[in-house]
């Protein structure tokens, strides 16, 4: 009958940390390293971007690929390309590769910014209504008849429309509830929460009630809708790069800035809130940001599901949950990501596409399950 | 230091806290005692700015409600009975957290900050968890952990909500020993409420008796640590007996049994 008193126990633990209990210089502890996971990712995307700008069923020679983006530098050497190469590198590929950056990048931080805020592993991008929400203003424009270029800002209006009316409804439940929050400088209540989450999922089910009733009575544009959510990159070209660029910029440094904020939100709203966050303020901005940024992505891309729940996860698991952490790296992760992926989509049945949708849950659910598994064996034996 | 006056909560419908008025002198501490339900939570609550009240509180001569939560945050330092500890923080990360009201809306903390924590995980003798996950603590470990968070705020108010609760008898006695001794070395004024009667009298300069939302009694110890007022309010027989050294223990009667046959 050996039972170590508590004492004891507390000092084999303290001995069990060995080398690593050593603490550095005061102005070091508690520093959370971003960098050698942010340039980690950077370097993946850039490989990912030289393999997107690469790889192509027409079959591009490497050189003349530098040498068709050598042409658009200042200064360039005098270099020759045949003018049908230079058309695939500069208008096809590359605007198809930015644009699946872009998106990637707003679908893997909008997909953190839900994971933190929420405090919910479950967290995606389309939590809060946003999916149904541009389905339903995508289709609205296509059965109507407008002119295509109308249809991603239909999308994006239909996607704002419902956060909004999620954010409106689930947050106001969440005061009267409790009658905890104090409007202004008030606390989040735990309800607040989840009264936010369940309206996600009404709002969510009451537009694709109206999206599929309106989809039902135009079955001649079916195969349009359908195409549109399932989503994709193809016809990706440069003046959709520039319409959802400003938006992205705008939502990455609006998820950047609160990296800190959604690090001290870990030990809950209460508590975050005593130590000076006002977290319904937090909130509503960090889903604002993330709103813009996916609403922009869907806009262009249709629905791509997936990337934006693993994305995060795989990055927590593999550098650390920190969101100083997490957030660039998942903004530059899901760009490479989505790239990557991308290139498999245009590739693996040339000269058909498969939708890119498809291919991410295909791709990023087994890799994920392994990624988990590996961890869950790491600490097993550890 | 905390001013209180005529505080009414109403949770759920249900009135919670029914005029409460409390004052804590500055560098006192005061425990707030009483049953479940008495309102003891909900006061610290209130005070701290994290429940909706009616009422007036003051701190420091500033009022608690209509200011900034950050600038609230500078004022009060509240540990809840039941911290939520992410598994994967490290002890030096979680203590930073307390430097959240010193720091901009966009900032992130200076080599000041982290040196101000190293400081007092140092001074709380436990700089060795600095990197260590929470996950890998023992509970008297985060116990000071916590504080040692509360006090990275330099808030001149610590409200703590039954401090003690998930400690053992030796680790009970040394968490109270430490904030007593911060409270004298950095005169903090604390107001806590404290579950067992007998540390409360032992440690507080002054105890609140809280029973169905109102102050039932407020004065030294020994005038509070009474049978004939404690019984009715804990619904239960009570005897007080005065220790050799000076203290008063609290002890519960049982019911007679009944001989054994």
């Amino acid at each position: 009958m050996t039972q170590a008193t508590p004492a004891a126990r507390d000092q084999s633990r303290a001995g069990a940390t060995g080398p690593g209990s050593a603490t550095g210089p005061g102005s070091e502890a508690g520093r959370v390293r971003a960098w050698p996971a942010v340039l980690a990712a950077a370097v993946l995307l850039l490989a990912a971007m030289a393999a997107g700008m690469a790889i192509g069923p027409a079959g591009v020679p490497f050189g003349q690929v530098l040498a068709a983006l050598t042409v658009h530098l200042p200064w360039h050497p005098a270099v020759a390309v045949p003018p049908i190469s230079a058309a695939i590198v500069w208008q096809i590929r590359m605007p198809r590769v930015l644009l699946g950056a872009l998106v990637g990048a707003m679908l893997a931080g909008g997909g953190a910014a839900y994971q933190g805020v929420f405090r919910n592993p479950l967290g995606d991008p389309y939590l809060l209504g946003i999916a149904p929400g541009a389905g339903l203003g995508a289709t609205i424009a296509i059965v109507s008849g407008a002119s295509p270029a109308v249809l991603p800002l239909a999308a994006f209006a239909g996607g704002a429309a419902a956060v909004a009316l999620t954010y409106s409804i689930g947050a106001g439940a969440g005061r009267r509830g409790e009658g905890e929050a104090q409007p202004g400088a008030g606390a989040g209540t735990p309800s607040g929460t989840a009264s936010i989450l369940l309206a996600g999922i009404a709002v969510g089910a009451l537009f694709t009630a109206v999206q599929s009733y309106l989809a039902q009575q135009h079955s001649q544009n079916l195969q349009q809708i359908y195409a549109w959510i399932l989503g994709g990159l193809s016809g990706a070209t440069w003046s959709q790069v520039q319409l959802i660029a400003p938006y992205a910029l705008v939502a990455a440094a609006g998820l950047l800035v609160h990296r800190r904020l959604l690090d001290v939100l870990r030990v809950g709203e209460i508590e975050a809130a005593s130590l000076g966050v006002n977290v319904p303020r937090l909130r509503l901005l960090v889903v604002a940001a993330a709103t813009i940024g996916t609403g922009a992505a869907v806009s262009v891309s249709g629905l791509i599901g997936f990337a934006g729940l693993i994305v995060p996860h795989v990055i927590r698991l593999a550098a650390g949950p920190s969101y100083r952490i997490v957030m660039p790296a998942s903004l530059i992760g899901g760009a490479a990501f989505l790239v990557l992926v991308d290139i498999g989509a245009r590739t693996l049945q040339a000269p058909a596409e498969i939708p890119i949708g498809v291919l991410t849950a295909a791709v990023g659910g087994p890799f994920f399950l392994f990624v988990l598994g590996s961890r869950r064996a790491r600490r097993s034996s550890a | 230091m905390i001013r209180v006056r005529r505080l009414r909560v109403t949770l759920g419908g249900s009135v919670v806290l029914d005029g409460v008025s409390v004052d804590v002198a500055a560098g006192e501490w005061a425990a707030l005692i009483g049953p479940n339900g008495a309102g003891k939570t909900t006061l610290l609550r209130a005070i701290a700015g994290l429940i909706r009240a009616d009422g007036e509180v003051t701190i420091a001569g500033r009022p608690g409600h209509g200011i900034s939560r950050r600038m609230l945050a500078r004022l009060v330092a509240f540990v809840p009975q039941h911290p939520q500890f992410p598994a994967d923080m490290t002890g030096a990360e979680y203590v930073l957290l307390g430097r959240t009201p010193h720091i901009g809306y966009l900032g992130v903390e200076s080599a000041a900050d982290r040196r101000a924590c190293a400081g007092l995980l140092a001074e709380f003798g436990i700089a060795r968890l600095a990197p260590r996950r929470l996950s890998t603590m023992s509970g008297g470990e985060l116990q000071r952990l916590v504080l040692a968070r509360a006090l990275a705020q330099e808030a001149p108010v610590l409200l703590l909500d039954e401090p003690t609760s998930a400690l053992d008898l030796g680790r009970r006695v040394e968490a109270l020993e430490l904030i007593d001794g911060l409270r004298r070395k950095r005169s903090l004024t604390v107001l806590s409420a404290v579950h067992d009667l007998t540390l409360a009298g032992q440690f507080a300069d002054r105890l609140v008796l809280l029973a169905g939302g109102r102050v039932a009694a407020d004065g030294p110890p020994a005038a509070i640590l009474r049978p004939e007022l404690l019984g009715p309010h804990f619904g239960a027989g009570v005897e007080v007996i005065a220790t050799a050294g000076g203290d008063l223990t609290v002890i519960t009667r049982r019911p007679a049994r009944p001989a054994a046959p």
